[in-house]
């Protein structure tokens, strides 16, 4: 039944005297069967008396066990004492000494693996995740165990060394089963049971359980000595002593080292592990579309100076908003293909966009709920209009950024001229071809931005004449192109610039960006 | 035209706050502009006040080398974070500026904060200093301390006030600054 062979006797006799749980016992052998962990406690312990029995029967050396038995608290002697002369109707007295092995916690696990793995616990686990109200097909279990398991195992597995050995020389210490692993084997059918899904080795929805323990730092105290070189203290970690530390250090140990400073098989803990609270965690959906803004009073992002909001409103926010709610995320990240000012409107095809949904508790939406989605967006405000929203994979994020340069992009701009102008004061501009000029960093973004000259090319331009003090200009610029610096020039920054060009001061109104030619992302849909 | 000028505010209207250092360093009229963006950045301009505006003048030369040791010229900022920049306090001097009548005048920083950048145009093209001192003639940008942005236009005049020490410069002094030694 628990797959423990004749060499195993030793190990699981050595081990239970030690202290060690039933389940310990198993990973200790090396069993990897799940099955074996799912059985209740008792069970398993059952069977560890039974597989022990028939292992004395065998060498019959019943007689030297015999004269130890009247030594109560010692768990090797119970063990022992009952198969002795009762064999195979042992029910009884088995039944009566379990109680006292539950009891006593575990040496190697601290509780982990014997008051964890039941139905009760379970329950627990799995009413949190229903209160959450996640939407999910599958869910995957995490598990995360107080740093000093890792110490007490390996006193265990140096306790035991010999016998495993013994047992099989391939076997080392990375053939033990982890406790990370018995106890996922012994709830996870439970858990997938009470919440009517699979759980599996990956999944989008995660479920973390974990386990904290008073004693960490006593119990890992002697390696911050012996290797303090593995214990940095960290900014934003409350211990040194975390998994991954004492992991490291107890590799660079040596056996004889350990043995000097601890315990060899660990000593009993004055208490069990307490559970964490339970967590879940649904990796972010990712979602992309382009969008129009259509005011010049609206930026693009939340507008901050000095911990004070300027401006209503934001097309993050206005894009977000309905999307926070439908899939109700805690948050969300919003990228873009460049960004407009907060004065500038985007016409046309629209400004590519990603957002990513942070921890959504509903992940799956079709085609159609997703056009429902977009209209939703579009009806809530006049201010912007979103189309091709689609759900993406994570690149998309990082792909909004790509080729920026490489792009090239069209404007709109009114244009004031100090000079009086004719329709003919104008005709020069359209013959104006794939211009360079060099820019400055603009004196308005040199705060943020490193100050560097950019050449960037205006490929084409052409005037219509408004009045005698206005007109229109359109632009076709390499993007990344200041169009305000081109016109006005920024203190002569900009060379050349429309003032030079016009031989007048000239001013810049308004601007609205009309189209952005290449953009891979997002696949623009076919309204239908 | 100008009511066309006056629909529309320009540049340094939109965005630049106008601050003025009056007879600095006690020198009577020369008047400095500082020019502050709402992200904090200064420009550093002559006020239109200033004697080497006056008319008529013109400029021999202009000398960013401040003393044999450091010239302006030398300021480099590399990074977002602007490192390497020169630290200016209120009575830098940023450069020296040489009429046609040998009258040397010395721009000052005005405001502490980091050099980014000074201007190279006006020594290739001085009258542009003459023709646009508030916008393709400036002098210098600077940056203040983050912490400073506020403080740093204390001892300075807002345009209101720097009008009325203009005004009542003219009503006590008939002659106008320029003929001051």
């Amino acid at each position: 039944m628990l797959s423990l062979k004749e060499k195993d006797s030793p190990i699981v006799r050595k081990l239970l005297d030690a202290g060690c749980c039933a389940r310990c016992v198993l990973r200790f052998c090396c069993v990897g069967k799940c099955s074996s962990y799912q059985l209740p406690s008792e069970d398993i312990n059952k069977e560890l008396l039974a597989f022990l029995s028939e292992a004395d029967g065998e060498q019959s050396h019943g007689a030297a066990e015999q004269t130890q038995t009247e030594d109560p608290p010692c768990k090797k002697l119970k063990l022992d004492s009952a198969p002795v002369g009762q064999d195979g109707s042992s029910e009884a007295s088995a039944a009566h000494t379990e109680p006292n092995v539950q009891s006593e916690i575990c040496v190697a696990c601290l509780g982990v693996l014997q008051d964890f793995c039941d139905l009760s616990y379970t329950k627990q686990v799995c009413e949190v995740v229903r209160k959450a109200d996640y939407k999910f097909g599958s869910l995957v279990l995490a598990v995360s165990l107080p740093a000093q398991l890792s110490v007490r195992e390996h006193s265990c597995w140096l306790h035991i060394k010999k016998e495993v050995k013994e047992k099989s020389m391939c076997l080392d210490k990375e053939d033990v089963v982890q406790v990370k692993d018995a106890f996922k084997w012994a709830i996870q059918g439970m858990v997938g049971k009470e919440l009517g899904t699979p759980v599996l080795t990956n999944s989008l929805f995660e479920v973390s359980v974990g386990f904290t323990h008073p004693e960490t730092e006593a119990d890992c105290h002697f390696l911050a000595t012996t290797c303090s070189d593995c214990f940095k203290p960290t900014k934003n970690k409350a211990s040194v002593f975390t998994r991954m530390a004492v992991v490291k250090a107890l590799d660079k140990i040596s056996d004889a080292k350990f043995l000097r400073h601890y315990p060899c098989p660990p000593v009993r803990p004055a208490s069990k592990c307490t559970p964490l609270d339970t967590t879940c965690l649904h990796t972010s959906v990712f979602i992309a579309g382009r969008y129009n803004k259509f005011s010049r009073e609206l930026p693009q992002t939340p507008w901050v100076i000095d911990g004070e909001r300027r401006m209503e409103g934001s097309v993050e926010e206005l894009i977000a908003d309905p999307l926070l709610s439908s899939f109700r995320a805690d948050g969300f990240n919003f990228s873009s293909s460049g960004r407009e000012d907060v004065d500038v409107r985007t016409l046309g095809n629209g400004r590519p966009f990603a957002m990513e949904l942070l921890n959504p508790h509903r992940a799956k939406f079709n085609g159609a709920e997703v056009r429902q989605l977009q209209e939703v967006i579009n009806a809530s405000s006049d201010k912007i209009r979103v189309r091709d929203l689609q759900i993406v994979t994570r690149d998309a994020m990082g792909r909004m950024k790509e080729g920026e340069e490489e792009k090239t992009k069209s404007y709109s701009a009114l244009i004031w001229t100090k000079k009086a102008i004719t329709n003919s004061d104008l005709d020069f501009i359209a013959n104006i071809k794939e211009l360079k000029i060099d820019q400055k960093t603009p004196l308005r973004v040199l705060h943020r931005r490193p100050l560097a000259v950019r050449q960037r090319v205006i490929h084409s331009m052409s005037a219509s004449y408004l009045d005698t003090h206005h007109f229109r200009l359109q632009l076709h610029t390499q993007a990344g192109t200041y169009i305000k610096e081109f016109v006005h020039g920024d203190f002569g920054r900009t060379k050349p610039n429309l003032c030079a060009l016009m031989e007048s001061e000239v001013d810049i109104l308004e601007l609205d960006v009309e189209d952005s030619v290449y953009v891979p992302l997002p696949t623009t849909l076919d309204d239908l | 035209m100008e009511e066309a000028e006056k629909k529309a505010p320009s540049v340094t209207d939109r965005y630049y706050t106008r601050w003025y250092k009056t007879d600095m360093k006690g020198k009577p009229c020369e008047d400095h502009c500082i020019l502050q963006h709402s992200n904090r950045i200064c420009v550093i301009t002559l006020a239109e006040s200033h004697p080497i505006l006056q008319n008529g003048r013109k400029i021999k030369s202009i000398n960013y080398r401040i003393s044999d040791g450091c010239s302006r010229l030398n300021n480099k900022v590399s990074g977002k974070s602007k490192r390497g920049g020169q630290f200016l306090t209120e009575f830098a001097p940023l450069c020296r500026i040489t009429c046609t009548d040998n009258i040397e005048y010395t721009i000052f920083s005005c405001i502490r904060g980091r050099l980014l950048e000074v201007n190279e145009d006006i020594l290739k093209q001085p009258d542009l200093l003459l023709e646009k001192p508030s916008t393709e003639g400036y002098i210098a940008v600077i940056l203040p301390k983050l912490e400073e942005s506020k403080s740093i236009t204390n001892g300075l005049l807002t345009r209101q006030q720097y009008e009325e020490v203009v005004s009542k410069r003219t009503a006590q002094q008939p002659k106008p600054c320029r003929d001051q030694p």
